[in-house]
């Protein structure tokens, strides 16, 4: 579609602005002035409107088509949880309000809630206290990071090492090292799927500061010895560290505090539904055990034994600020709704419910597509194109052939250890319909791969590009429009 | 209210083709011992009750208090259109562009958001969002220290102080030396500045406006770096920028801000908007997604994201930034607003801000007890000196409905009797008015 910068027309517009109603009439002094206006569009609202509702059709959304993009957890948002956001009492909330001298009064509701949500993530995840406000899961990977060193600081421990399964998020190995720590990378057992306690054994010792693992990691798969790696990462006080990526899985079945992790974070637009936006907003909370508890960013947020709420700074342990304020709040605001939506009951049909359309999809493929770990998978299954790859037809091809019979693509080539990797992630919200015609797909695809692989190779032809031209991209470097 | 499909039928035929008799077997894997106890969690509840609920605790905030608070986060006019783009669910239900031939509408979006800002700028280059304006700063010291292979940051004391705070959170593990220049009449201290820089030096960080709301022209001290082998690194206002000198103008080599201006409603403290542009000689070091425009297999116009060789999920412990979930959605409302706007549109809102805050500084500097802080320009904020603690004074008129500035005691010890107090275009005059003859009330009778 056309670049909406090429719509522009000379002074036309699209709002209408109140009239000065001020007597003065100052512009800003010439040094400090800009010699040029910045070229923006000129287009009535209209104009507007119509160029984004366009843009807006040339996408798939969880609203629009299933999305079983694995590792994302592209579950069904509440509209409801939309409309409480938008609500003028929270949305039109100054942060600095409560900073103002006895101002936490003036945001009681805003405060409940953040105090509130910790709460019940305190009930969920088994941790003792939390922080709302990282406002990513890859911010919450650092600011947990963050705590650890200053764990070890102020214990005088000198730790230079995080050990990381080979199977995790980029993420993890990342914000590691942006902490400041060496990442030592974990091999996966080829066998079962997750990492060896013995071979964890032979790399921990006193440069270790922390273990990051995901439980269920990336390959589908819990790993049943968590209760021994603890303890062997407590034996050397290292912390251990639970990245809730793949929370959904387990919510109401399993909490990473009972299993002695000492920092978690959460994902709220994962497991409690708030939407993506396409590339954030999202929110990371981090928990964390009592041990760590001093070196919570602050703001804290406490009650007050007259039941008020209010801004606590009392913490001179504190890692200090990682956000200006108190997280990105209206997307907590959607997770606390959606919690009080589904109560323990509903968060136990969440996680059943998303391990069984998992499960199911992952027996119905079996036959047309390989399973490198055969055997019950939690929230996604991770299957492999590597028999049709010896056709010519990889992974990627029939990631856009399904394009093209109207499903989102799995994630492909994720985890990275796994040849053709497609792994799946159905969530629980979709119905046994959706699954059926998803597996209708995939099998239908199978078939093309062997006897029509150009079919494969071509597509998508159903959206409004094809195929990309990557390298295009990276060497012309055409990031603004001109 | 779960939101699950499957009946209690259809459950039963696909455990049936799982070969599982029933759905705890699914979860066998978990042990025994950490199945957890009973939940202390409520059931849940209907959409009804829920919202009721949620609508009783919005209502507890004072939101309706007429607002003079900034402090670089400001009660900026959204037209209704912002709202109806940003709540098309084919935007706001899609994860990360990663299968760009179905994700056209949030790449070509991204795009010209990057355009948009790069325009407002005259930057090069804009990434598509980081979290917000303060990790948009300690972003962008962390480039410059991989791009000049220094470890020394200079920092004007005109920096938001929350985004200063920021800075030395984010850094307290890593070996990164900061120093602070206090401002001099209100403006960034030339001669101290330019006394701190060295050969070790990799960055200055600048506000314009700074956090006093004045406005600066850092040419000069931009040149000054050049010559040195310095990057000079500016936060700045958006909505300022359609009357302001730009970054691109004063030889900046980083620009990032705050984008809550652009149509992001204030929703205390989030979900706001980091942005960041730079030159494309730099955007190698540059954190973030990045879209760029290219061609698909047949020849036609595409977008995708580009240089991933940067980011975490390619390069994992040497990615440029852990940045993975930006603010994508926050992105698109400032393009939605950025084009409602316009050319002409955002340099009326900016005048209209600056012109009722010198009408609101005209009438402050009527009362006799107050004291207008005027030994630099300013564009919509400014700090007024009282004859008692402004906290104590904001206090009273926060009782009589008007949140009169935020008082900058809470972080600067020796200002406790100073209160900055920002002005919108959404201000009346009426409003400015019983701004004043309030304060006066409120100062003169105790």
């Amino acid at each position: 579609m056309e670049i909406i910068f090429k719509k522009s027309v000379q002074d036309r517009k699209g709002v209408s602005l109140p009239a000065l109603d001020v007597p003065t009439m100052i512009s800003v002094e010439k040094k400090y002035g800009r010699t040029r206006d910045a070229d923006l569009c000129e287009l009535s609202e209209l104009d507007v409107v119509r160029h984004f509702t366009a843009l807006s059709r040339c996408n798939f959304g969880v609203d629009t088509n299933f999305y079983p993009l694995g590792s994302c957890t592209m579950k069904y948002n509440p509209k409801v949880c939309e409309k409480i956001a938008q609500l003028e009492g929270f949305c039109s909330l100054h942060p600095l309000l409560p900073q103002l001298r006895r101002g936490g009064m003036l945001t009681q509701g805003a405060l409940a809630v953040l105090y509130e949500l910790e709460r019940v993530l305190c009930e969920i995840s088994g941790m003792d206290a939390f922080t709302l406000q990282p406002m990513a899961g890859a911010h919450g990977e650092l600011t947990g990071m963050m705590l650890v060193a200053a764990y070890h600081r102020d214990r005088g421990n000198v730790r230079t090492e995080v050990l990381i399964p080979d199977e995790a998020h980029g993420t993890n190995p990342s914000s590691a090292a942006i902490a400041g720590y060496r990442v030592r990378s974990v091999p996966t057992n080829r066998e079962t799927g997750v990492i060896d306690l013995a071979v964890l054994e032979t790399m921990i010792g006193p440069q270790t500061a922390a273990i990051m693992m995901t439980n269920p990691n990336t390959l589908g798969i819990f790993n049943s010895q968590i209760g021994k790696i603890a303890e062997c990462a407590h034996r050397h006080d290292a912390l251990l560290y639970y990245d809730g990526a793949n929370l959904n899985a387990v919510v109401g079945k399993f909490r990473p505090g009972d299993a002695d992790f000492d920092v978690v974070h959460i994902n709220l637009h994962k497991t409690f539904g708030t939407p993506h936006g396409g590339g954030g907003p999202g929110a990371g909370p981090v928990g964390v055990k009592k041990k760590l508890e001093e070196f919570l960013p602050i703001s804290r947020i406490v009650k007050r034994p007259d039941n008020t709420y209010s801004l606590n700074y009392g913490y001179p342990k504190s890692i200090g600020y990682i956000a200006p304020f108190y997280g990105n709040f209206g997307v907590c605001l959607k997770a606390y709704a959606y919690i009080l939506l589904l109560g323990h009951d509903g968060l136990a049909e969440v996680s059943d419910n998303a391990v069984l359309n998992a499960n199911y999809v992952m027996a119905r493929l079996k036959r047309s597509f390989d399973v490198p770990f055969d055997r019950t998978c939690m929230h996604e299954c991770v299957i492999s194109a590597a028999r049709q790859a010896k056709n010519g037809v990889n992974a990627l091809d029939i990631a856009k052939r399904l394009i093209d019979l109207g499903f989102h693509p799995p994630t492909v080539y994720f985890p990275l250890i796994v040849k053709e990797a497609l792994m799946i992630e159905p969530t629980e919200t979709e119905s046994k319909e959706t699954l059926d015609a998803f597996v209708a797909a995939m099998e239908a695809i199978a078939v093309e791969a062997r006897e029509n692989p150009s079919l494969l190779h071509d597509s998508p032809v159903s959206t409004p590009v094809g195929r990309l031209d990557e390298v295009k991209a990276a060497r012309d470097m055409d990031f603004a429009f001109a | 209210m779960s939101y699950v499909a499957n009946t209690a039928a259809q459950r039963e035929a696909m455990l049936a083709t799982c070969g599982a008799p029933n759905l705890e077997v699914l979860f066998a894997d978990i042990p025994r011992e950490l199945k957890p106890r009973a939940s202390r969690l409520p059931p849940g509840k209907s959409e009804q009750e829920v919202l009721a609920a949620m609508t009783a605790l919005a209502s507890q905030n004072y939101s309706h208090l007429t607002n003079f608070v900034g402090g670089g986060f400001y009660d900026h006019f959204i037209p209704a259109a912002v709202d109806a783009i940003a709540g098309r669910s084919e935007f706001y239900t899609a994860y990360t562009p990663y299968q760009p031939e179905l994700s056209q509408g949030t790449l070509q979006a991204i795009y010209e958001y990057q355009s948009a800002m790069c325009r407002l700028t005259d930057m090069e280059v804009s990434n598509a969002s980081l979290y917000d304006g303060g990790t948009a700063l300690y972003e962008a010291c962390q480039m410059a220290i991989r791009a000049t292979q220094r470890p020394k940051i200079i920092v004007d004391g005109g920096v938001n102080p929350i985004y200063r705070q920021m800075l030395y959170c984010y850094t307290a593990n890593l070996s990164i030396d900061f120093h602070e220049v206090p401002v001099s009449h209100g403006q960034s201290d030339r001669e101290r500045v330019f006394d701190a820089l060295d050969s070790t030096t990799a960055a200055v960080v600048l506000q314009n406006p700074n956090f006093f709301g004045v406005i600066d022209d850092h040419t000069d001290i931009a040149q000054r770096c050049h010559a040195m082998g310095i990057l000079a690194i500016q936060s700045v206002y958006p909505i300022a920028l359609a009357l302001l000198k730009s970054p691109g103008e004063t030889g900046i080599d980083i620009a990032t801000g705050e984008g809550q201006s652009l149509g992001l409603p204030l929703s205390f403290g989030g979900p706001y908007l980091g942005f960041m542009a730079t030159s494309k000689n730099l955007v190698r070091k540059m954190p973030g997604r990045l879209v760029g425009r290219t061609v698909d297999n047949r020849g036609r116009q595409g977008f995708v994201l580009t240089l991933q060789a940067r980011e975490q999920h390619i390069r994992r412990e040497k990615a440029m930034s852990n940045i993975c979930t930006n603010e994508a959605l926050c992105a698109l409302r400032a393009h939605a607003y950025l084009s409602l706007m316009g050319k002409q549109g955002l340099k009326e809102v900016a005048s209209l801000c600056l012109n009722k805050a010198h009408y609101a500084k005209e009438r402050l500097k009527a009362i006799p007890e107050v004291k207008v802080m005027e030994s630099s320009p300013t564009f919509n904020e400014f700090t007024v000196r009282l004859p008692i603690d402004a906290a104590e004074a904001a206090g009273k008129m926060i009782e009589l409905g008007i949140a009169p500035g935020f008082p900058l005691g809470r972080y600067y010890p020796d200002m406790d009797n100073y209160l900055l107090v920002a002005v919108t275009e959404k201000r009346t005059k009426y409003e400015i008015g019983a701004f004043a003859e309030t304060l006066e009330h409120v100062l003169t009778t105790g």
